[in-house]
């Protein structure tokens, strides 16, 4: 029986030479993560412990981007607790202000996750870093510190679901319409404790950008991780990122999945998700003409650089409805920067456009724009709970970047087609 | 271990942002946390929830993301379980690594209303509602995650396998 690449990498870490789904295995941890949010509660188990030091001050990520710049005292008394921590414990990899970005758009331009790794992140998007080829899965603070005493973490092997891609994208379709798509068909919890494994010639055909969006939202479907096998784009992603060494694997070929699913790629339409799971995804058309009073382009699944790219491109030269607000957020200062070099940033400031430091913000109602009640947000974002962007009575639509520039245009979500034949 | 409470019954894919909203998650003092919980499912719930009572759900409890501030919000609430169709795994571990005891329990939990009296032997995994009488088998916890809830968590759990060591 030949293993999925999750089944390689956690075996690997376990000191194994194979593993099976179900098999309860203690993995060796190339690298633990925390945020604003989590680590303060990580940081009081840690210390109930009574150890002296971390497992490998280096392999320790902590990342203040949830509420910073601080929204209020209590967010700020939240980040000196965890600049204390990383002060008297050594911690390399801490990123405050002015060096943070959003954790998942930064950990792997720095180069700190890699093909092959296994890792945990208290963050339940941790899934992202599956794009790469690393096994990276989401936990609470309190494995979280554990992780960061030992080192180390137990999973149960998860049993992996292929999901197959065939043929060529539309024009406009991208990562996040595929993911979107993909949860629509199995549900938020389709892969509840499973393993997401995203394969064919369009996933090939997607930037690493692209399929960091897609394992970005394995955890909407329920999934322990997302994974897309590396190839030459990776590896040509973490050249000269990376500075450890690495090693990317395969799936073997006879490696046995719980269910295949596959999708031709040339059918699927740009995805709009409803209010209030993002399971609720229909094709752009379905949702053309709903009015929107905020627009978000930015977070951890679609703050990277393609997506202000894309977005820029339908933006350029125009302006946003006077009907809403229109808030930009680059996922990390080299995103930023770039952003501001290509000429981008202006073009979303003459859009009018609010341009933001990087922060997860207004994604989980935290600041940076939130909703009032009765409001509506179309947001390039992960998740559209109840009251997930601010008032309980408020609603967020998710899509890609395409579909949020142009809906900032009209003020209604709007098939990009629809402004850039204009 | 018996457990006996009033059930608080909730629908399907309740996320962790109804049980804590993020607006919330600026501290990590449980007393506060629990003074929100389930707010945006049900104002009510944080005034009127009586210790000891039981969180009843349908699937998918606890999906989204990975605060352990939610679990930490329900136990400091004074909820004494919470029995679900199925759990989010993310949610799951936490509520056992800060020990507060979870029951999944499959579709057993339609019949389950609210207001019902129930108990809850973590042992056996058995559910007996005491209302509307009837008895219903979940999974057991195993006897180190029943260790781990007694400890009142996996770091008490720790510590006291590490006295026991030394």
């Amino acid at each position: 029986m030949g293993m999925t690449i999750t089944e390689k990498i956690l075996a690997g870490h376990a000191g194994r030479e194979r593993v099976a789904p179900g098999e309860l295995v203690n993995c060796r941890l190339d690298l633990v993560l925390a945020n604003d949010i989590t680590a303060p509660l990580a940081i009081q188990e840690f210390r109930k412990l009574g150890v002296s030091k971390v497992f490998d001050p280096g392999r320790v990520v902590l990342v203040m981007d949830h509420f910073t710049p601080n929204k209020d005292i209590k967010s700020a008394e939240q980040c000196l607790v965890i600049r204390e921590f990383a002060r008297e414990f050594g911690i390399v990899n801490y990123f405050d202000v002015g060096a943070m970005g959003i954790e998942h758009c930064l950990l792997p331009e720095q180069g700190l996750v890699l093909p092959g790794d296994c890792m945990i992140g208290a963050d339940s998007h941790t899934c992202t870093y599956g794009a790469l080829g690393a096994f990276a899965t989401g936990v609470g603070s309190t494995d979280l510190a554990a992780g960061m005493a030992l080192g180390e973490c137990w999973f149960k092997v998860p049993e992996s679901m292929k999901f197959v891609f065939h043929g060529e994208l539309r024009p406009w379709v991208g990562g996040k319409d595929l993911i979107l798509y993909t949860i629509g068909r199995i549900g938020v919890e389709g892969a509840r404790y499973r393993a997401m494994e995203f394969t064919g010639e369009a996933i090939g055909a997607l930037s690493v950008e692209g399929r960091l969006t897609m394992c970005n939202m394995a955890v909407e479907a329920g999934a322990k991780n997302g994974i897309v096998a590396p190839d030459d784009k990776t590896l040509a992603f973490v050249a000269g990122r990376a500075r450890r060494p690495f090693q990317a694997h395969a799936g073997d070929p006879e490696a046995s999945y719980v269910e295949v699913h596959e999708y031709e790629a040339g059918q699927i339409e740009l995805q709009v998700a409803f209010p209030h799971l993002p399971e609720n995804s229909r094709p752009v058309s379905e949702a053309a003409g709903i009015a929107v009073d905020q627009v978000v382009i930015g977070s951890c699944t679609n703050g990277r650089l393609e997506d202000l790219r894309m977005a820029a491109g339908i933006l350029r030269g125009r302006r946003a409805s006077s009907k809403l607000r229109l808030i930009v957020i680059p996922g990390t200062q080299e995103i930023y920067l770039q952003a501001m070099r290509e000429g981008l940033l202006e073009v979303f400031v003459e859009a009018g456009a609010a341009v933001s430091t990087p922060t997860c913000g207004p994604c989980l109602g935290g600041h940076m724009g939130i909703l009032a009640h009765g409001e509506r947000a179309l947001a390039t974002t992960n998740r559209n709970f109840v009251g997930r962007m601010g008032h309980p009575e408020s609603e967020v639509y998710l899509a890609g970047p395409a579909v949020a520039a142009a809906s900032a245009i009209t003020g209604y979500i709007t098939h990009p087609e629809e402004v850039v034949s204009k | 271990m018996i457990i006996k409470g009033r059930i608080w019954k909730f629908g399907n894919d309740v996320d962790t942002d109804l049980i804590i909203p993020a607006r919330y998650l600026n501290t990590t003092d449980p007393q506060e946390l629990a003074s929100h919980c389930m707010e945006d499912a049900d104002k009510s719930f944080a005034g009127r929830v009586q210790p000891g009572d039981i969180i009843a759900a349908g699937r998918n409890f606890g999906c989204g993301s990975s605060r352990e501030h939610a679990p930490v919000a329900i136990k400091s609430a004074g909820v004494s379980c919470v029995i679900a169709a199925s759990f989010a795994r993310i949610f799951y571990r936490n509520a056992v690594n800060i020990g507060l005891p979870i029951l999944e329990a499959g579709a057993s939990v339609e019949t389950i209303e609210n207001g019902d009296e129930v108990e809850v032997d973590l042992a056996t995994g058995e559910i007996r509602n005491l209302t509307h009488p009837g008895v219903y088998r979940a999974a057991a916890f195993p006897p180190f995650m029943q260790q781990i809830i007694k400890a009142g968590g996996l770091i008490n759990y720790v510590k006291e396998r590490m006295a026991e060591r030394a």
